[in-house]
């Protein structure tokens, strides 16, 4: 210390090297783990690292499985993820992770390197404009130039991730910052000067709500991954309010498990490969209450025929989400779970009655659409038969009902999502993975290892395809070193089985590069990253892998051989309405009708 | 329905408040060309707090639904205080500053030299250079007018033209 800090007057403040400023900041973040790679502009971090024991770093084996991990993690515990990566090529490898987490809405801080401030703009050696790169990949980026901003900056990225939406934040840490002295500054106490999302609903609007919710002869609830990243709570108030209410509720992708999939009053999931019913219901309903949902277009299929007759109520708690896609009658900005205690209370609050017999009236048209059965399908039994896809997720299912553990599923991109998505009921929130709105193959697997880091007891499975398991099959690696016993469920249909089921329908049936040729034998491949293989490859030998690989406590890679025909139905055509829905092979000549106008569509 | 409205095309003049940080303006650009949205003019400087925060104005069009969609967009962004529709919010003021440069010599009989000063004359317009083969004259107003000085000045013998973009302010006692 100089002399100047035993000075009473004005002690200076006490400063470390800029990477130990940086830990302590975490620490104070609450930390507890970070995913990441190091690299030369990073080493200063990593020797900090090498000296403490508060914060566990996991290494992988790619920065993008790293990003991935993250949101593994935040969205499994309701906690940031933290991910640490090199400059240059570090952080360029980290981009699809970032666009992903954003268009989720998964809180992560990722610290990436940079060289050091007199060298950028210098073309130096694994120089890239970071900042420049992942602007629009994250909510907000920072570039720290000055020692005096380190703790600060930190700090308050933890709190731009997780407030208001949550999403991907990125600092970028020039060499320099972390080897000078810092000043240490703990967070910051006062509300941010400019960003402070509103949470607490207008009570006016909620009691509009109400009155528009209660005057409905056709009511809908439409939940989506709003729910869920209001934490725990909103989902039990959730659960709660459409008890009181009786009315249907439905759920998007990235929101099922607030709502309990078992119970009678849910319709399942709506949109593109939602249910019959979901979809009518939607289509039919003449009030409708979208609570943490943003209209996506895989939901709503053709805007303009996007339930014609309902008025809407929106609740989000971005601003921007709002008459964006759908023009919505009353617009609600606030954060789902207090919307949610506020609904209840307004209701209670409210005089009027529900129009008990025309709900009655609603709900027996919903129970005519559930009698239609969409999510049916025929299992050939004869031994030696072929596994169906969805055959192998319910077997799935029905067996690790009885496991008595923390079920916590991932899932890639592509049918297998759809199936899993379909066939896999989920009960809690925070228990389903799954990359919804950037669709990123490739996801699955790592996000799974960054599940098991924050669960070690908990049972993680990636429902995974075989095209999609090798965009970052590299992981098995770290879930070897780690000891991950993540169990990775491929259903093998030698296909990147949705461009073949677009190929087919839309596309005269020429799978142009989308047959998986030259697959690598996985159980040979989980030989050699130390994991247990296992194939079934007929119907008979499905149950005996399944029980298998939940009895190993070693990671596990089970190839399933499926169907290599099978489509993902029920299916919204791109370009149509909820009410042109193809139910099944036997009615897929309905995908005539889809125009180039639709085919433009994805 | 309620949003009869929400398809009338409009232009809008909105008035940003933001943290004068190193990227704002490129967040703000960003923002308009990823999501294809138009920008008319753009102007930005620092405005206050000892030039910690500038005021970015931006002329825009689209349909209703897209202005709002454009001003949640960014009201969103981390370092934005405060976002105003000035051409809805009130009656409000426009205007930018041009110089323009008109190359009418004088050995070619002086008809255009004169011509020229008359009408800055008539648009307010001041003489800020002159020489025997030309002149730049400086102008302040809306955006209309300067167009409309541009045309008469065309024949005339225009040869370049520089103009700040819009600045605007409400009327009155309103602030942003």
């Amino acid at each position: 210390m100089t002399d100047a800090s035993h000075s009473p007057i004005r002690p200076e403040t006490p400063t470390a090297a800029g990477a130990e400023i940086l830990l302590r900041a975490l620490k104070d973040q609450g930390v507890d783990v970070i995913f990441g790679y190091p690299g030369g502009s990073v080493l200063p971090i990593y020797d900090a690292l090498f000296n403490q024991n508060a914060i566990r770093h996991v290494l992988v084996r790619h920065e993008q499985a790293a990003v991935h991990a993250a949101e593994g993690y935040a969205r499994s515990t309701g906690r940031v993820g933290v991910v640490l990566v090199t400059s240059g090529p570090g952080a360029t490898n980290a981009v699809t992770g970032l666009a992903d987490a954003l268009l989720d809405s998964i809180p992560v801080v990722c610290l990436t390197g940079q060289v050091p401030t007199h060298l950028i703009g210098n073309d130096a050696f694994q120089e890239a404009d970071t900042t420049g790169i992942t602007r629009p990949a994250t909510k907000h980026n920072y570039l720290v130039k000055r020692p005096e901003d380190l703790a600060r900056v930190v700090h308050e990225a933890f709190y731009v991730a997780r407030s208001g939406r949550p999403g991907p934040v990125v600092i970028d840490l020039p060499k320099d910052i972390l080897i000078g002295k810092a000043p240490y500054t703990p967070p910051a106490e006062t509300p941010h000067r400019s960003y402070r999302p509103q949470t607490q609903p207008d009570s006016a609007l909620i009691a509009r709500a109400v009155a528009m919710l209660k005057s409905a002869k056709r009511p809908m609830i439409y939940t989506g991954g709003g729910v869920i990243n209001a934490g725990p709570a909103a989902s039990e108030a959730l659960v709660r309010f459409v008890r009181t209410t009786g009315f249907p509720c439905t759920s998007t992708l990235m929101g099922l498990g607030a709502f309990p999939a078992s119970d009678p009053q849910f319709l399942g999931m709506l949109g593109m490969h939602g249910t019959y019913e979901a979809n009518l219901a939607m289509h039919g309903c003449d009030v409708m209450l979208n609570i943490g949902a943003r209209f996506d277009d895989r939901v709503t299929g053709r805007l303009n025929a996007f339930s014609p007759g309902s008025r809407k109520i929106h609740i989000d708690i971005d601003p921007s989400s709002i008459n964006k896609n759908v023009p919505v009658e009353l617009p609600i900005v606030g954060d789902a779970g207090r919307a949610l205690e506020a609904l209840l209370a307004a209701w209670d609050a409210d005089a009027a009655p529900v129009d008990r017999p025309a709900l009655a009236t609603w709900w027996r048209q919903i129970d005519a659409w559930k009698g239609t059965d969409c999510l049916r399908f025929t299992q050939p039994r004869e031994p030696g038969a072929i596994i169906k896809p969805q055959y192998a997720i319910q077997r799935l299912y029905e067996i690790t009902r009885a496991v008595k553990q923390d079920i916590f599923i991932t899932t890639e991109v592509g049918q297998h999502q759809m199936w899993a998505a379909q066939y896999f009921k989920f009960e809690r929130p925070n228990h389903w993975m799954t990359s919804g709105g950037l669709g990123t193959m490739g996801y699955g697997l790592p996000a799974a290892m960054g599940v098991q880091i924050a669960h070690p007891d908990a049972l993680v499975i990636d429902i995974a395809g075989e095209a999609s398991i090798l965009m970052n099959i590299q992981e098995m690696g770290t879930l070897s070193q780690y000891r991950l016993p993540v169990k990775i469920f491929i259903l093998n249909n030698e296909y990147m089985g949705m461009v073949r089921q677009w190929q087919e329908l839309l596309h005269g049936s020429r799978y142009s590069e989308s047959y998986s040729a030259a697959l690598p034998d996985f159980v040979k491949l989980a030989d050699a990253y130390n994991a247990v293989g296992l194939r079934a490859k007929t119907v008979d030998e499905l149950d005996g892998v399944i029980h298998e690989m939940l009895a190993s406590d070693r990671a596990v890679i089970a190839d399933i051989a499926v169907d290599p025909k099978e489509n993902c139905y029920p299916m919204i055509p791109s370009g149509a309405a909820h009410n042109e829905m193809i139910l099944g092979s036997e009615s897929a000549g309905g995908v005539a009708g889809v125009t180039d106008e639709g085919k433009v569509l994805v | 329905m309620a949003n009869d409205n929400m398809n009338s095309f409009r232009t809008a003049t909105i008035a940003v408040l933001v943290d004068n940080e190193p990227g704002i303006l490129a967040r703000v650009v960003g923002l308009f060309s990823g999501r294809g949205y138009n920008i008319d003019s753009l102007t930005v400087a620092a405005v206050e707090d000892g030039g910690q925060r500038s005021r970015i104005n931006i002329v825009t069009s689209g349909t209703e639904m897209v202005i709002e969609q454009i001003k949640a967009q960014l009201d969103r962004l981390v370092p934005v205080h405060r976002v105003s529709d000035l051409s809805k919010d009130g009656p409000h003021l426009a205007r930018e500053m041009m110089m323009i440069k008109v190359i009418c010599p004088h050995r070619e009989g002086g008809q255009n030299r004169a011509e020229a000063l008359r009408l800055a004359d008539a648009f307010r317009a001041r003489v800020v250079d002159a020489s025997t083969e030309s002149f730049v004259f400086e102008m302040t107003g809306d955006t209309a007018k300067l167009d409309a000085f541009v045309e008469l000045m065309r024949p005339l013998g225009l040869a370049e033209i520089s103009r700040t973009g819009v600045a605007a302010i409400a009327r009155g006692t309103r602030v942003i």
